[in-house]
Parts: C-alpha cells; structure tokens; sequence
C-alpha cells in the first residue's frame, strides 16, 4: 500500500462492517461478496465486538429454533437488540430476515428477536390446486413492487422490477406490520421477500448468490449508510 | 400436463453446468469413467457465470484416489469472482470434510458413498450445516428385472438399495436436494433417463436434479416435462459449445488424462453443442419457467 494511502486511511477509517457468525451456516460467500464491493469485513462471534461496529450482517441457514439457541448461547441476543436500537444499519439475510421477526411456528412456537412484528410460517407441501409443492424453495425467482411502492433511496434501487434472486428457504415471514419492500410469489403463494424498517434492512434472498444484480444490493445499502 | 406449466408459479427450472474435475483439469467420461480432459474448471466456470448458469456443480471425480487440495484451490478461485451458488460433490466422508469444501467456498456439497454406507451422516449433516447444503447424489442402475439399484464409487459398487425408496429415506433424513445419475444414460448422449427421473421426483417433496445422457436442449425439456425435474446439470452440450467458443485454448494443460481428442477438436457425434442461452431459449419455447 503506497505511503499516501496508509495516511489517508489513517485520518479516514474504512467503516468496519461485521459478520454476525453464530455457528450456523456458510459465512465465506457473503463475506467475499461485501469485500467485493470494496468494504470492510470482518466475522466475529464475540458479543463486546459488535457496538464498535459501523454495521452488521446476519446471514445464516438452516433452523429458526438452532439459531437463536447459538444466539443464546453466545450471549448475542441483547447486544444485538442493543446495536439495532443505536440505529445503525443492519443487514438480514435468509434466516437472518426471519430471526428479526417475534416468532416461528417450527417445532411449535419458537420466539425471535421480536424487532419485527410478525409470524415465520413453513410452506405448505401442497399448493392450492392440490399438488405437490417442493419444499424447499431452491431457485431463481421474482422480486415485485408491492402496490407500486419506490425501491428509490432503498438497497433495491435501480434493481428492476421482476428481477431474479437466488431463494432457498422452507419459511417465509408475514410480517403485521407494513414493512414489505418487496414480494415474491412461490407456487401460488405470495410472500414478503424483502423488509425495510428505520435502520433494519433484510431479505429472504441471497444477493451474495445472485450475480451482479445481487451485488448490487449490497453495494446500494452501503452507498445509502455511508459505509464506503 | 403442460398445462400445469402455464401458470408462473412453479419453482423456476435450474440450469446447472457440470465440472467434472481431475486434479487440475476439467473432465468428462462415459459412464462416469473414460475420462477426457476438456480444459481448465476456472475458465468454463467463468464462462459459465458470465453467461447466466443458476448454479455450477463441480464433481471431484476421484476425489477417493488422490488428495483433494487443487480441487480446493479451484473452488476457492472460482468463489472469488463467482456470486451463483456453487456445489462440491466427490469423496466427502466426513463432517469435516464438508467443513473443509465450504470454508473453500462451495455453498453446497454432494454426498453419495458416506450417506450409503452411513444414512445417519445426512442426518447429521443437515443439522450441522442446514438442510438447504446438504445434496444427495443417487448413483443408478437399471436391473433386469426393471427396478433401478442405487450405487457408489461412480457406479462401480451395488448398494443393495433400490433408487426410489433410498430418495425417499434421504429426504426423511433431512437431504435438501437429491441429484439423481442415470448411470446407464450418463455420457452417452441418448437422453435422461425420464422414467427414473420421474419416479424419484414424484417419490418426494424436496428438488430433484437431473443428471446424466443430455445431448440436445430438448432432451432436457423432456427431463423436465415428463421426468418431472427441477433442475438439470448439464456436461457436454456446455462444455463442447464453450470449446467451440473459446479462440484459442490455452496450452499449459497439464497432461495428466487422455487429451489427443482434444487437439483433433472432434466432438462426439450425438452432441449438440448449446449455449445456455439456447437451452433457455428451448425451455421457455416448451413453456417451462426459468430465470430471465
């Protein structure tokens, strides 16, 4: 790194954005993809890391109850809570979208982060005309304005409307407040795919998966936080 | 039937290139043997994900005989400039195992031999890593008497299962994904095998992956119309047009594999080399969803 760089890097900090691991799910692709974008990422588990960040990410796959068991367990549900509430941006993804929510119906009832008002619900395996409906979803599907709303001053800015993104997932969130950016439809089942909330952004997708497009979400929601 | 496939509602059709891979280089076979060396994994992977695959599946083709360390390096150079989801299939045994291909960067892995000899590894692999990274892949064979047997090691060993009731057992076990090989089909370019295919498909509720015996686009429209698939990986109709495309391929290859073909430039007769594009283009023509 020249010596100008190294000064300027001094006085101007790249922001410092984290990867919220918590032992589930694969953290390489969404960490190449923010570093792609230019910024600044690192993964960490460690609960007193988190309020020194500028934003954090939480990814992961794979089972509602599992996850905020290792939530618990690594004490990282209240700093979580805590670092949301500063109002610094967030960023969901997948199961990091439906962790947001107060509660998921696998396994019975298993309670979320509660920072969004509403349900996590499986798809049914049967669609409405009786057939089998595979779950999960695993493919490239649809995103759609919800009555017409702007994705302008959003991470789907300049994303077009029907765009593809990479889906793979058994639930979904119906959420019962109306923070829907964007909805996809799945066999005849039309769900909320993409939430905005004050500074909480999260998607059902994988923009990690999902080509240039995808990256093109990431790098909106770092251009309208100031993270570059 | 096709009118199901009038509504857009369906789970959109995966288009999936398939890297077969040997040590450095990309491979393809008949019957899962007699492998031919095609070019570098990287550059078709690239070419791939330039020019619209959903997925890549890489296939370490003896993963079994040699240590597994370029296949990692070819994963982790493709994860780098590649956003699809990518799934790493060949030899992997071990809970570790899959710990180390997705710290490579495969968002996914394939198990077929372990999940034989051990059902309970898919068990626990889906809770470890999630049920969505966790593909089985079925290796059959029709017998005789018409009933399709499961096998292992490239369909070289008898697992003393029968195909439709293992796919199901896998999804019980918590599978993600099957990809079902036509052994009998695969690198011969007569087409999939449609009634295998379909009668795993429509033996469970998770995505099947149909793989083995393409050699036009719409062979595999057929595997998605009547075999009932969600997804195909596709081998020589990609690779062949891709080798067409590319001006000038590059001569380091390594000369580990049988590549005299290779400089003869001679496709194998039943191919018709394809683009995805024009594969998509076949899709959408039967009224099939897929992306774009």
């Amino acid at each position: 790194m020249p010596k100008f760089q190294q000064d300027f890097n001094m006085i101007h900090p790249q922001k410092k954005i984290l990867i919220i691991d918590y032992n589930l799910g694969n953290l390489f692709s969404v960490n190449q993809a923010l570093t792609n974008i230019g910024l600044n990422v690192s993964i960490t588990s460690n609960a007193d890391e988190i309020q020194s960040a500028d934003a954090i990410v939480l990814p992961g796959v794979g089972a509602f109850s599992d996850a905020m068991n290792n939530l618990r367990e690594l004490n990282l549900i209240n700093p979580i809570k805590k670092f949301v509430d500063s109002g610094k941006p967030f960023l969901g993804i997948c199961l990091g979208l439906q962790l947001l929510f107060s509660e998921s119906e696998e396994f019975g009832q298993s309670k979320g982060l509660g920072l969004v008002k509403g349900q996590v619900i499986r798809f049914n395996n049967t669609n409405r005309d009786g057939e089998t409906r595979k779950v999960p979803q695993i493919a490239w599907n649809q995103i759609h304005k919800i009555n017409d709303n702007s994705w302008d001053n959003t991470p789907l800015n300049g994303v077009k409307e029907g765009e593809f993104m990479y889906f793979v997932h058994s639930f979904y969130v119906d959420p019962e407040e109306p923070v829907g950016l964007s909805q996809t439809n799945y066999d005849g089942k039309t769900y909320v795919s993409s939430i905005q909330k004050d500074n909480l952004f999260a998607c059902q997708f994988h923009p990690e998966k999902s080509a240039t497009e995808g990256l093109k979400i990431y790098n909106n929601w770092a251009i309208i936080n100031n993270l570059k | 039937m096709y009118l199901k496939y009038n509504n857009n509602n369906m789970l959109n059709i995966r288009i999936i290139p398939r890297l077969d891979i040997k040590g450095p280089n990309l491979v393809k076979g008949i019957h899962l043997e007699g492998l031919r060396v095609l070019g570098k994994p990287e550059d078709f992977a690239r070419y791939y994900y330039e020019n619209g695959a959903d997925e890549l599946f890489f296939q370490d083709t003896v993963a079994s005989l040699y240590d597994r360390n370029s296949l990692h390096d070819i994963i982790t150079k493709t994860a780098k400039e590649i956003f699809i989801p990518l799934t790493v299939g060949g030899g992997l045994r071990t809970i570790d195992d899959i710990r180390n291909v997705l710290r490579a960067g495969a968002d996914k892995v394939a198990i077929n031999t372990a999940a034989i000899k051990n059902p309970h590894f898919i068990r626990e692999a889906s809770l470890k890593f999630g049920s969505s990274t966790i593909v089985v892949a079925i290796e059959a064979i029709k017998n005789t008497d018409g009933r399709y047997l499961a096998f292992t090691d490239n369909g070289r060993e008898y697992s003393g299962l029968e195909v439709v009731s293992w796919a199901q057992k896998v999804e019980e076990l918590g599978a993600g994904e099957i990809v079902i090989t036509s052994v009998d089909k695969e690198g011969t370019g007569e087409g999939y095998d449609l009634e295998l295919i379909k009668s795993v498909s429509e033996a469970v509720s998770i995505p099947v992956i149909a793989h083995g015996g393409a050699s036009t686009p719409e062979d595999i429209t057929r595997a998605i119309l009547f075999g009932k698939a969600d997804a195909v990986t596709i081998a020589s109709i990609l690779h062949y047009s891709v080798m067409q495309s590319f001006e000038s391929l590059s001569s380091d290859y390594k000369t580990e594999g049988n590549i005299s073909f290779l400089n003869s430039g001679k496709i194998p007769k039943k191919i018709t080399p394809s683009t995805i594009q024009e594969i998509r283009s076949a899709l959408i023509n039967a009224k099939i969803p897929t992306r774009f």
